[in-house]
C-alpha cells in the first residue's frame, strides 16, 4: 500500500514535471526574439571572437625530467624559473608521465633533460628538449622566447654560439593559431550567458506576469517546477554547443581531438551547473531587468577571468582563486582538454567534480530559497 | 447546524509597522457564498492570501476545510480553487492548452482530462474559442476562463480575489450565475469585492477597512441594522447643499445621485426631516426631503465613514 502509493506519487510527480515542460517548450517557441537569440548569438560571437582576440604571461606551470641529474641541468632549471615566465610545479621520472600531465592539462609544458645533457652542450648540439601545449598561442609564444637565453655562457660551457639550447616540439596546436584556442572557450562563454538568462528570467517572467501566485496555490512542488523549467534549455544549451563546434570545425578548421562523448559530458556538467546559477539569481532577481543585469555580472568575469580571453597562468592570484570559483573556469580547462589535447574527464576530475557539486549545491539552494508562499 | 468550511480566530498579519489585517475573526458556512466587501488595500487579498496558506500569519488560528493552516495547506491544495486578482494564467498559451495544463498540474487522470476540458468549455462559453491565444481574449472571456480553470479539478472551496473587476456588467451576471450553480453543487465560495452589486448577492458578508472587520451578516441584516438614517434632497444647486451639510458631524455622509442629494443621518436624530429643515431653513427651501431605503452602499459608507473620523 505504501510503496504503491509513492509510486503514484512518481507518476504525479513525473507528469506534473511533463506539463510543465511541455508548457516552456511552446512558449519558448513562440517567443521569436529568445528563439533568434538561440542561433544569432553564437553566429555573431564566434565570428567576433574568432577574427579578433589577440596578448606577457609568467609563472607558467610546468613539468620537468631530469635525466642527467647534474649540476648542470639543475642550473639550467634554476635559470629558466628566475626567468619568471615557468614554474617547475612538478618533476616527472620518465617523458611517458610528463606527457600525461600535459594532456590532463596540469601543466603546460615540460622539460625533457637528456642523460648526455652535458655531452650535448660541450659539442655545441641541442642541450634539452621542451615539450609544449600549443593550444593557447600566447603560452607556447612565451616559452619559445625562452630559447635565446644565454646559458652555456653563465655555466661556463664554450662555445657558445653553436647550437640551439632546446629543442621546441609544439603539441596540439602547431600552427599557433589563436582561433583553435578561442572556439572551444567560446562555448563556455556563450551556454554562461544563455543558460543564465534563459533559466533566471523564465522564473521571474512568471513572477511578474502573475502566473506564479497561482501555480504556489497548486500541488506543484518547487523542485518540480525548477526541473520542469530547466529541462528545455539543456536542449537549448547542447543546440549551442553543436553551432558553435561544428562551425568552428568548417570554417576557422579547429581540430577535435577527442571524444565527442567526453564533451557532451562535459557540456552537460557545465549546462546544469549553469543553469542552477540561472535558478538561484531567478530566486533572488524580482524583475526580468533585474535578473538579467546579475546575469551580466556573471558574465563579465566568465569572460574575463575563465581563462577566456587572457591565459589563466597571467593573472594575479587573487583574481585566480575568484576564478577558480566560476563552472566557466572549469569547463574552459576541461573543454580545451577534451577537443585540442584528447584530455578524458578522468584525468581532469577536479574540474568535473567541481561542477557536479556547484549543481547539487545550486539546486538544494534554489529550492530552499524558492518557498512556495509569498512572504 | 451545517459545518464551517473556513474559521480564523484573531487573524493578523503585519508587513513591517503595517497592520494589513488586525484580528479578524471568521466563520464562513459550508455551501454559501460569503463576500469580503472593502475599499483598495482594507486587506481583502491579504485575508485570502493567508486563508490558502501563500503567506503566513503573523498572528492567529486558520482551519480550513479541517485542516489547519498553513501547517497543512499542501493537503488544502488539491481540494482549493484560487482565482487571483490578476489575470495569471499564460497569454501565450491557447485556451484549451491553458487548461490542458491546469489538468496535469492537477493530476487529473488522463482519460478523464479532455471530457472534463470539453465540458469547462461548454459550462463557460469558450468552447468556440478553444483554440484562441489567451492573450487576445476579451476581459470577460478571460474572466470565464479564469474560473474554468480554478474549478477544473471541482475545488470543494473557492477563493475568488476581485474576480470581475475588468468585466462589464451583463458579464458580471453571467459570472454570478455560474458562482451560484457552483454553489448549489456544494462548493463554498469566498468572494472579495468593491462592487456593491456584487456583495449584494452574497449570502453573508464582511466589510473590511483598514483590515478591520466593520459588520457582518446577510446583505439584508447589515442594511437593517444600519445605525443611521437615509434621506434623498431634491432640487438644484446640490453641491451648495452638500458643501453646507458636510461640516455637522451628525451628517455622516451626503452624495449627489443625479438630481438628488443622498444623506446619512446619525440615528442620534430622531426626527431627521424636520432637524434638516430646522438646521439649513434656507437650503432646504422648496425642496423635498424622503427618506429611503438603506441601500448597502449606505451601510458600507456608514462603517467605513465612522472610522475615518
Amino acid at each position: 500500500m505504501e510503496k504503491l502509493s509513492t509510486l503514484s506519487g512518481m507518476t504525479n510527480s513525473l507528469q506534473r514535471i511533463a506539463s510543465i515542460l511541455m508548457k516552456e517548450l511552446r512558449q519558448l517557441s513562440r517567443d521569436r526574439a529568445t528563439f533568434a537569440m538561440i542561433v544569432i548569438i553564437p553566429l555573431i560571437e564566434l565570428l567576433l571572437f574568432g577574427f579578433a582576440i589577440n596578448t606577457d604571461v609568467r609563472e607558467i606551470p610546468v613539468t620537468a625530467v631530469d635525466n642527467s641529474r647534474t649540476y648542470f641541468s639543475r642550473a639550467l632549471m634554476d635559470a629558466l624559473e628566475a626567468t619568471q615566465v615557468i614554474r617547475i610545479v612538478r618533476q616527472d621520472a620518465r617523458p611517458q608521465g610528463a606527457e600525461e600531465a600535459l594532456k590532463s592539462g596540469k601543466v603546460r609544458a615540460a622539460l625533457i633533460i637528456p642523460s648526455d645533457f652535458i655531452q650535448r652542450l660541450n659539442d655545441g648540439r641541442t642541450g634539452a628538449q621542451w615539450l609544449i601545449d600549443g593550444s593557447d598561442p600566447m603560452i607556447s609564444s612565451a616559452i619559445l622566447k625562452l630559447q635565446t637565453m644565454p646559458f652555456r655562457a653563465t655555466a661556463g660551457i664554450q662555445p657558445e654560439s653553436s647550437g640551439a639550447l632546446f629543442k621546441i616540439v609544439l603539441y596540439y596546436n602547431p600552427e599557433q593559431r589563436s582561433v583553435v584556442n578561442i572556439v572551444p572557450g567560446l562555448v563556455g562563454v556563450i551556454l554562461t550567458m544563455t543558460m543564465i538568462m534563459f533559466t533566471s528570467a523564465a522564473l521571474v517572467r512568471e513572477r511578474e506576469r502573475g502566473n506564479l501566485e497561482l501555480l504556489i496555490a497548486t500541488p506543484v512542488h518547487p523542485i518540480e517546477l525548477m526541473i520542469g523549467k530547466i529541462i528545455p534549455y539543456i536542449f537549448v544549451g547542447f543546440i549551442q554547443t553543436g553551432i558553435i563546434m561544428s562551425l568552428g570545425h568548417l570554417i576557422f578548421d579547429v581540430p577535435f581531438v577527442g571524444s565527442i562523448i567526453q564533451m557532451l559530458l562535459a557540456t552537460m556538467l557545465f549546462i546544469s551547473a549553469s543553469l542552477t546559477l540561472g535558478l538561484i539569481i531567478s530566486t533572488i532577481a524580482e524583475t526580468q531587468l533585474q535578473a538579467s543585469q546579475m546575469t551580466i555580472f556573471i558574465l563579465l568575469p566568465s569572460i574575463l577571468l575563465s581563462g577566456f580571453m587572457f591565459p589563466f597562468e597571467g593573472m594575479p592570484i587573487a583574481a585566480q582563486w575568484l576564478s577558480e570559483l566560476l563552472p566557466a573556469t572549469h569547463y574552459m580547462r576541461l573543454m580545451r582538454g577534451i577537443i585540442l589535447r584528447g584530455a578524458e574527464l578522468q584525468g581532469m576530475t577536479t574540474d568535473a567534480v567541481y561542477l557536479g557539486a556547484f549543481t547539487i549545491g545550486g539546486l538544494v539552494v534554489a529550492a530552499k530559497r524558492f518557498k512556495k508562499s509569498l512572504d | 447546524m451545517s459545518r464551517q468550511a473556513i474559521s480564523a480566530k484573531g487573524l493578523t498579519r503585519c508587513f513591517g509597522d503595517f497592520m494589513a489585517v488586525d484580528h479578524l475573526n471568521l466563520n464562513i458556512e459550508e455551501k454559501t457564498i460569503f463576500g469580503f466587501l472593502g475599499p483598495n488595500g482594507s486587506g481583502k487579498s491579504t485575508t485570502l492570501r493567508m486563508l490558502t496558506g501563500l503567506l503566513t500569519p503573523s498572528q492567529g488560528d486558520v482551519r480550513v476545510l479541517g485542516l489547519e493552516i498553513p501547517k497543512e495547506s499542501e493537503a488544502l491544495r488539491q481540494r482549493l480553487g484560487y482565482m487571483t486578482q490578476k489575470f495569471s494564467l499564460y497569454d501565450d498559451l491557447s485556451v484549451e492548452e491553458n487548461l490542458k495544463f491546469m489538468a496535469q498540474i492537477f493530476n487529473l487522470p488522463g482519460r478523464e482530462v479532455n471530457k472534463r476540458i470539453d465540458s469547462q468549455l461548454t459550462t463557460y462559453g469558450l468552447d468556440q474559442r478553444r483554440k484562441r491565444m489567451t492573450g487576445s481574449l476579451s476581459g470577460g472571456q478571460r474572466q470565464r476562463l479564469a474560473l474554468a480553470a480554478a474549478t477544473l479539478h471541482k475545488p470543494e472551496l473557492l477563493l475568488l480575489d476581485e474576480p470581475t473587476s475588468a468585466v462589464d456588467p451583463q458579464n458580471r451576471r453571467d459570472f454570478w450565475e455560474t458562482l451560484f450553480d457552483l454553489c448549489d453543487q456544494g462548493v463554498t465560495i469566498l468572494v472579495s469585492t468593491h462592487y456593491m452589486d456584487e456583495a449584494e448577492r452574497c449570502h453573508s458578508l464582511a466589510i473590511l477597512e483598514g483590515g478591520i472587520k466593520q459588520a457582518e451578516g446577510s446583505p439584508k441584516q447589515l442594511m437593517a441594522d444600519m445605525q443611521a438614517r437615509v434621506l434623498e434632497v431634491d432640487g438644484t444647486e446640490l453641491r451648495l447643499v452638500r458643501e453646507a451639510l458636510t461640516a455637522r458631524p451628525e451628517i455622516l455622509s451626503s452624495a449627489q445621485q443625479g438630481a438628488r442629494l443622498r444623506v446619512l443621518i446619525t440615528n442620534t436624530i430622531s426626527e431627521p426631516e424636520v432637524w434638516l429643515r430646522s438646521q439649513w431653513p434656507e437650503e432646504m427651501k422648496d425642496r423635498t426631503i424622503e427618506r429611503v431605503r438603506p441601500s448597502l452602499e449606505d451601510v458600507f459608507v456608514h462603517c467605513t465613514q465612522q472610522r475615518r473620523q
